[in-house]
């Protein structure tokens, strides 16, 4: 009972929209396909509801040839970015459509289309739009008559193709969740494609990522963006700080600080750490091996202060990432010299080549976490006012 | 609050409009009331009562009329190839779509006739079947055909492609086929514009006169057209009989035009924005 995709091809003139991508989708599960435009997503779902081939490559689902079957043959529900509702039909014809164009035999009576319509529009909260049109709703409730619309043909399969895309923030969180809660009520078996990590990792119960037609990572949530299992999965979850090592001896340096326990034997001479900026402790006064830094700037963002930092040893600059308030008890302010060390990295040993070996990867931590300051700094001109230090921090 | 417009000067340019639009249209439309009301409101009747006119007139409105509905079946068509393909050829196919236009419509008359002349290209063959086509009324339908086919392509290609194709995917995956997909989808989208080709389909082929004259045979009673009177009353000096018979066409066009402009709007009844 499960949607089996193996080793699909795909190519597009001379770039390769899939490559030999496999994957396997649990009954009732929420997948979503996170990556970059380009990456291959969309034409991975489109493949799925039948409007579009692959050159190579299986479909299975429920044990049954996905791609011998027309798209109005596999039963799937498919939900566009643009919506794509029909103008010329109100809101009720709409969601009524899928039922009205089955052959004579199969089509419900028009009484039960009528109920369900009404059904479907009250699960979707639009009770009382059934006689407007497309043209006289707003972005989020044509998204939910799309959804609708796809759910009344009773689909074994939901595809949803950027469904926020072209929503504004607040809408596209709002209906993320309220999604969320519909998954959680019907258990149907859903594809999400999307380029927004925040949604994929809010949403799915697994997400795939994928780059350039290959499949990177599939995994939970948790595991993509605590255990990247490549450099692009590092780099395109969440924000990373790059630290190029150097092997000396049984560990691996990068200005002064050492990532001891290397797991490769010596085979490898350099490598290359991904830092998040959540896992650099930052420190007032010296802690065994940490760098030396000096704050640049202070990004406010909400409840989260991005730093940027100077780092001299490492002769780069690194980005760290606190929570506000405990920038406002630090009274940390831009120029002031302060210890910065890593406590987590994910670190890919580099090849002959010099790029990273994604199969040899390291999750690094920390032996004995640095304790971080929250005593408040002391400074020359003291009584650091709220006021001041708003006004330093510039967003 | 008074409304800012994008351009400045609202009420010189209407009023610019108005006086232009009085001057070019509506003033030789008047003239030619004025000279019609000579013969009175009897003398028009009397007049329209003729046999001969009025099988004029039902030539050149009917003739019009299955013109437009021909082309409006053959233009979408060819908008829909010229929009969807892609074929070696498909810009000059495109730029034979204006020649109707850009042709001389005597020139386009006269080569009419020639191919479909008995002895023609196309007569020649079409005779041996036992159709005649030049110094007919089926004549007069191709020579309407012809001049008002650019119109029914030109208004649907640019809607044609603004058509999303997701809309009919979305059709696909939600189980219509393709005929259904056509019916319930696309058709009723373009009804909008394929009315507004129709009706200058129409309106070129009631007006037209230079190409049909030539390929009609302007045989009274039977393949003489409406336009075609008004110049020969004319040619014999009577004129108030040419105005009449030219207010009666307009009054026949005006008729069809608005029924077609209220079908148009009822059709077009989805795009009525704002809740």
């Amino acid at each position: 009972m499960t949607l089996e995709l193996a080793r699909l091809n795909r190519r597009f003139s001379d770039y390769p929209a899939l490559n030999d991508v496999s994957l396997a989708i649990a009954p009732g599960e929420f997948l979503a396909v996170l990556g970059p435009s380009g990456s291959g997503k969309t034409t991975l779902l489109r493949i799925l509801a039948g409007l579009d081939y692959p050159e190579s490559g299986q479909v299975s689902f429920n044990g049954r040839d996905f791609l011998a079957a027309a798209p109005r043959q596999r039963n799937v529900g498919l939900v566009f970015q643009h919506y794509a509702l029909f103008r010329h039909l109100t809101v009720a014809e709409n969601v009524a459509f899928g039922l009205r164009v089955r052959p004579r035999r199969v089509r419900p009576k028009r009484a039960d289309i009528d109920a369900r319509v009404e059904h479907l529009l009250k699960r979707v909260q639009l009770e009382g739009f059934g006689r407007r049109y497309p043209s006289q709703l707003s972005g989020g409730q044509r998204q939910r008559v799309a959804l609708a619309r796809a759910l009344a043909v009773e689909p074994e399969l939901l595809l949803l193709d950027e469904p926020f895309g072209a929503l504004d923030a607040q809408v596209r969180v709002a209906l993320r969740r309220w999604l969320r809660r519909l998954h959680e009520e019907l258990g149907l078996t859903t594809v999400f494609v999307t380029h927004d990590q925040e949604e994929a990792l809010e949403l799915a119960d697994r997400i795939a990522v994928m780059n350039r037609g290959r499949i990177e990572q599939v995994g939970t949530p948790r595991e993509i963006y605590q255990q990247p299992a490549t450099p692009f999965v590092c780099e395109f979850i969440g924000k990373a700080n790059h630290l190029a090592l150097r092997r000396e001896g049984e560990r691996f340096v990068a200005g002064g600080w050492a990532f001891a326990g290397e797991p490769w034997m010596g085979e490898h001479a350099r490598a290359i750490a991904y830092v998040r900026p959540e896992h650099l402790t930052l420190s007032a006064t010296p802690t065994p091996g940490a760098w030396r830094a000096h704050l640049r700037h202070v990004y406010l963002a909400g409840a989260v202060a991005h730093l940027e930092l100077d780092v001299a040893a490492l002769d780069q600059p690194l980005e760290a990432d606190m929570a506000s308030e405990d920038l406002a008890r630090m009274g940390l302010r831009a120029g002031d010299g302060l210890y910065v060390s890593p406590s987590h990295a994910v670190i890919f040993p580099l090849g002959r080549d010099g790029k990273p070996l994604a199969e040899d990867r390291w999750l690094w931590r920390v032996a004995v976490p640095a304790v971080p300051v929250r005593l408040p700094l002391q400074r020359p001109e003291a009584g650091v006012s709220p006021q001041r230090a708003d006004g330093e921090m510039q967003r | 609050m008074r409304r800012r417009h994008f351009l400045p000067g609202f009420n010189l340019s209407l009023g610019y409009s108005l006086t232009y639009l009085g001057l070019i249209v509506l003033l030789p439309l008047a003239a030619l009331a004025w000279k019609a009301s000579g013969l009175g409101f009897d003398g028009l009747v009397r007049l329209l009562r003729v046999p001969r006119t009025l099988a004029a007139l039902k030539l050149s409105f009917g003739g019009a009329t299955l013109a437009a509905a021909i082309n409006v079946v053959v233009g979408l068509l060819v908008a829909w190839v010229l929009v969807r393909y892609r074929f070696p050829g498909r810009r000059l196919f495109d730029a034979v779509v204006d020649l109707p236009f850009a042709l001389p419509t005597a020139v386009a008359g006269i080569a009419l006739t020639a191919l479909y002349a008995p002895n023609g290209w196309i007569g020649r063959w079409l005779a041996e079947i036992g159709i005649k086509v030049a110094y007919t009324p089926v004549g007069v339908l191709v020579a309407m055909v012809f001049v008002g086919f650019p119109f029914v392509v030109r208004t649907l290609q640019p809607v044609l492609e603004s058509l999303e194709r997701d809309v009919e995917e979305a059709a696909e995956t939600l189980g219509a086929r393709r005929w259904q997909v056509f019916l319930k989808v696309i058709l009723p989208m373009l009804a909008p514009t394929l009315l507004t080709g129709f009706a200058l389909a129409l309106a070129r082929a009631v007006g037209e006169y230079g190409s049909v004259i030539f390929i009609a045979g302007n045989i009274p009673m039977k393949s003489e057209i409406a336009p075609l009177l008004i110049v020969q009353s004319l040619e014999q000096f009577d004129y108030a009989g040419a105005a009449a018979l030219g207010v009666a066409m307009l009054a026949f066009s005006f008729v069809l035009l608005l029924a077609i402009t209220l079908l148009q709007r009822w059709s077009h009844r989805w795009a009525e924005s704002a809740p």
